[in-house]
């Protein structure tokens, strides 16, 4: 059994597990599933503050931030306990894009010659982790959600909002992977 | 079928939660997280696939999930299913803004620039790169900066 857990899971187990997680939500706790609420309420419960943004009653939604704990922790243990024992595969043809750009190691999950405490401290690295960090706490909340709350929630409930900010997401997606990447590699 | 329009927050139980009521959580948090990492959706590689449009694989998992989500959404509408505290089940409503376009293409920048959208930030952390809780706390900044600008951003 652990056995058949530790292969990477097919797309439609992980869709089928993220969609079932909407009504799992609403029906043990009439919440709407949404993770970038945490930042708000993490930003309402540590930092002072007299916005009005963060004037509202973050006690109540405590349950987020358990949730947001527990991705934590199956992070852990979806990479120990249950670590894929399959190499890790990209697509060739990301493989040869993202090689033009300087980018050779394609054995971790994140290119780690970035993603690490080294990396953090060229500018490619700043620009990666803490800019693009800055513009997903910013983003996300300007736009009222994210991939969960918007493009998977409120689709769901077919609010047109958020199908025009999953389009814009994807927009957004595509400028930087084609446009701003190339750039920043660069420098 | 209750509508309200969501701006004080998302938990609309009328029924009290203790803290160890709020447990159950952090278990579906964990069952998420797992699924996070071992369909590799927090990997930075899978995203530039997406987005140069190299592989079927996160279009399959985004594209699964809204469809399960809208049956089951439709289900509990139609058949007007409650709470396991016998509640009616409330879906809020977002009205569109002008931050929905403005807030999603930054949204959508900073999707492709870290390789990961706000739940894999959080599963990167426990998976072995520490180096995230840089990104996170640079996202919790983010949205804090986003909070006190709210008032003169256009929307």
């Amino acid at each position: 059994m652990l056995d058949v857990l530790r292969h990477p899971w097919h797309w439609s187990i992980a869709g089928i597990l993220i969609g079932l997680t909407v009504p799992l939500l609403y029906l043990i706790g009439n919440k709407p599933f949404g993770i970038s609420s945490s930042f708000r309420h993490i930003c309402a419960a540590c930092l002072p503050n007299n916005a009005n943004y963060f004037n509202y009653e973050w006690r109540k939604e405590t349950w987020n931030i358990f949730f947001v704990i527990g991705i934590l922790i199956g992070g852990i243990v979806g990479s120990t306990i249950l670590s894929n024992s399959d190499q890790f595969v990209i697509a060739s043809s990301t493989q040869e894009q993202l090689a033009t750009l300087g980018i050779n190691d394609f054995t971790k999950i994140v290119p780690t010659e970035i993603f690490s405490f080294t990396g953090l401290f060229t500018i490619k690295g700043f620009i990666l982790i803490v800019v693009g960090g800055f513009l997903v706490g910013f983003g996300t909340r300007y736009a009222g959600g994210c991939t969960s709350g918007h493009s998977i929630t409120g689709i769901s409930n077919f609010q047109l909002s958020s199908l025009i900010a999953t389009i814009c997401f994807m927009i957004g997606g595509f400028i930087t992977t084609w446009l701003f990447l190339p750039i920043i590699f660069k420098l | 079928m209750k509508k309200i329009i969501e701006e004080e927050g998302t938990n609309h139980q009328l029924t009290g939660e203790s803290l160890t009521s709020n447990l159950k959580y952090i278990l579906i948090g964990i069952c998420f997280g797992i699924v996070f990492v071992k369909a590799e959706i927090v990997s930075w590689f899978r995203i530039q696939e997406m987005f140069m449009l190299a592989s079927f694989h996160m279009y399959g998992v985004i594209g699964t999930a809204i469809v399960v989500a809208t049956i089951s959404t439709l289900v509990i509408k139609k058949l007007n299913i409650k709470t396991i505290y016998g509640e009616e089940v409330v879906f809020s409503e977002r009205p569109f803004n002008k931050g929905n376009i403005i807030g999603g293409l930054l949204f959508g920048f900073g999707w492709a620039l870290t390789g990961a959208c706000p739940g894999p930030l959080y599963g990167l952390v426990g998976s072995g790169f520490p180096v995230f809780i840089v990104a996170l706390l640079s996202a919790v900044t983010g949205t804090y900066v986003y909070g006190i600008l709210q008032d003169k951003l256009p929307h």
